[in-house]
């Protein structure tokens, strides 16, 4: 494990091409993560982000390529990658605690058939400790808000303590003191020296909450450190002729209002977003 | 070990029920419901071709291939939802009455003279059961008693060692199969037990308490709690509970048991839909009126915490004034400000209304909340 540990590509994903029948919603994408980035995964509705993910993580069979963790196949580095499912995609009104959630990220190293016990318990406790829901621990899920139900997934991918965590819209839906714990969380990863690739629909925080980008429209536009890559050229690629490049002065009235709204995606046709000068945060929600 | 007849009906009926509402549970926490109808019928098929072959109704053999039949059926209309031309439910619709109506079309033209008759598929035998005995172990007891209390047993011990396999695949599929868990398999082996329990059944109980026994019951106790264990168990004492009380019903009406167990386990639903302490029809509606008082009173303390001590505060505090502002019929009003008065949120000298501390400290936690994000907010949403 240490062995593959030490390769340099944290994933490693070879022409990789997804299609729901004859429809390609990832077309020959190319993408290598160096071990330790924060990345973001960015890119317009249906560009397949959500599908990149998944296609890592073996839930859907690729029509094409491959996808390496650490130099190896998924199917023997499950116990490295940790997974942040968009938080719609479950019923909260399922039956259980909040607890109960978090230690569900432990089943993996229980195997078949064994039970999580009191050392899973401890470990689901620090989680929930480490995302500011200790006091939720025995609470229903379905009592929870959006922001709180995203803490509860954090807590399940930190319980799986993993080297490679996919995070698919972590901030969606979730309140600005949320958001900014997250962050925090994130960054606290990297410097334990995780990677994380995590689906991002915020254009105006890119630059503040990640060190790499990958801008991807079915095809991968372009990926690497945002101070490269993030560039207003790529942008236009990636989301056609709606982005509108404003200046910091016209955008002061309008920056809101992007990480706060409960809908899944940005709805308008035109995305606003200032790339060559860093946000000021002093603007944003608190 | 001998019981007189009627305590045996009680009892398989209890067993019978026990073994349904467990993989039920399952089956209404991933909103498979109409499964358990499809399966439970779809399996006649396979009893009349196995009986076709083994020419022999106590075959063991026949429970074999009528669970098979339910695993082809769930297999069949996964088949038809997976091309995207049909939607699932319609799925059901279209693959079980085709499976069922060629059980019943065999029935009919070629096993008329034995027993296997469509009345019996429908209804079961229960008053019949302790008639036929089977001895295992020197214990005479009926012989549906050993093959439910069989795949009670098949059941209880599937979901003891599976539980946590069975409820990350069901909660959350994704993880399950990024963990490794195959969702599939959980799928398929939750579906073979729920044809395996649906051919026990049946032929004690027959089809439509089948469906009876592993949806009301489970639907029942998700009213009443929120742990999946206290689920599974509620859900069993709610299926125990259905078939006495339904057994005794039919010795009252002198009518069909399975007939009035299915009744009993919609009565018991019924009770619980009006009646669970937080989640019953009474409950949300008394919250509902409570919340409606607490909202008003709320509006009222906060348009009197913006006036006070300001000029108009005289005029903007008195009672007939809420009718222009808040937009109150003068009645609703009197109303609202006897409820806030109740409540230790305002005075009301003669009509000139004035708020205590209390009074302030709801205006103000109500202002907050809506300055609050979305997020907070949805925290005092009414689901």
């Amino acid at each position: 494990m240490t062995e593959s540990l030490n390769n340099r590509l944290a994933i490693d994903v070879a022409d990789l091409t997804v299609a729901y029948r004859d429809q390609p919603v990832l077309w020959d994408v190319d993408l290598n993560v160096p071990s330790g980035v924060l990345m973001a995964i960015v890119g317009p509705n249906g560009a397949g982000k959500t599908t990149l993910i998944k296609a890592i993580l073996g839930l859907v069979s690729p029509a094409a390529g491959r996808v390496l963790i650490h130099g190896q196949p998924y199917a023997d580095q499950r116990r490295l990658v940790g997974y942040v499912p968009q938080r719609g995609s479950v019923d909260w009104d399922f039956p259980t605690s909040v607890l109960d959630v978090v230690m569900m990220g432990c089943y993996g190293t229980l195997g078949w058939g064994r039970r999580p016990g009191r050392r899973e318990r401890a470990r689901g406790m620090k989680a929930l400790e480490n995302v500011g829901m200790l006091d939720f621990a025995d609470r229903q899920i379905s009592q929870l808000s959006g922001g709180q139900q995203q803490r509860v997934f954090l807590a399940r991918a930190l319980v799986q303590d993993a080297q490679v965590y996919l995070m698919d819209e972590p901030f969606q839906g979730v309140d600005a003191t949320t958001e900014r714990a997250i962050v925090a969380l994130l960054q606290d990863l990297r410097a334990a020296g995780k990677t994380v690739v995590a689906v991002h629909h915020d254009l105006q925080t890119v630059a503040d909450y990640f060190d790499s980008v990958t801008l991807l429209n079915v095809r991968r536009i372009a990926s690497g450190p945002v101070e490269e890559v993030f560039t207003e050229q790529n942008l236009r690629l990636a989301y056609g002729g709606r982005v509108a490049f404003l200046s910091r002065d016209a955008q002061a009235d309008g920056s809101t209002g992007q990480s706060d709204t409960a809908s899944s995606e940005p709805v308008d046709d035109v995305i606003t977003v200032q790339v060559d000068k860093p946000i000021d945060t002093s603007l944003r929600p608190s | 070990m001998n019981f007189s007849p009627q305590v045996e009906i009680q009892i398989i009926a209890a067993v019978v029920a026990v073994a349904c509402a467990l993989p039920g549970v399952f089956l209404v926490l991933r909103r498979m419901a109409l499964m358990s109808d499809a399966i439970s019928h779809s399996i006649l098929l396979g009893i009349v071709l196995a009986f076709f072959v083994v020419e022999d109704l106590a075959s063991p053999f026949l429970i074999i291939a009528a669970a098979i039949t339910g695993v082809i059926t769930v297999a069949l209309v996964e088949l038809l939802h997976g091309t995207g031309l049909v939607r699932e439910d319609a799925a059901i619709g279209i693959v079980f009455p085709a499976l069922f109506s060629g059980g019943v079309i065999l029935i009919s033209r070629y096993a008329g003279s034995v027993h296997l008759d469509t009345d019996a598929v429908l209804l079961g035998e229960l008053a019949f059961a302790p008639f036929e005995r089977l001895s295992v172990f020197g214990y005479a007891l009926p012989k549906s008693l050993w093959v439910m209390g069989g795949i009670l047993l098949v059941n209880l011990v599937f979901i003891m060692l599976f539980y946590k396999e069975l409820k990350l695949a069901t909660f959350d599929a994704g993880l399950a199969a990024a963990l490794g868990f195959s969702p599939v398999l959980v799928h398929y082996g939750l579906m073979t037990l729920v044809s395996v329990t649906a051919v026990g059944a049946f032929d004690a109980v027959g089809s439509i308490l089948v469906v009876a026994l592993m949806i009301a019951p489970p639907a029942t106790a998700y009213l009443l709690t929120d742990r999946l264990s206290y689920l599974l168990g509620l859900s069993a004492l709610n299926g125990v509970a259905s078939a006495i009380t339904g057994y005794w019903l039919a010795r009252w009406l002198d009518a069909s048991i399975a007939g009035a167990m299915a009744t009993m386990s919609g009565v018991f639903f019924l009770l619980a839909f009006l009646l669970a302490p937080t989640r019953g029809i009474i409950a949300i509606a008394r919250r509902r009126v409570r919340q409606r008082w607490q909202f008003a009173q709320t509006m009222l303390t906060i348009h009197l915490l913006n006036h006070e001590g300001s000029p108009e505060a005289q005029q903007e505090r008195r009672i007939e004034h809420l009718d222009e502002h808040l937009r109150w019929a003068p009645s609703f009003a009197e109303r609202v400000v006897r409820y806030a008065e109740r409540q230790g949120a305002i005075q009301s000298d003669a009509g000139d209304l004035t708020l205590t501390e209390h009074g302030r400290q709801i205006a103000r936690d109500g202002l907050s909340m809506s300055e609050a994000s979305p997020d907070q907010r949805s925290e005092f949403a009414v689901s």
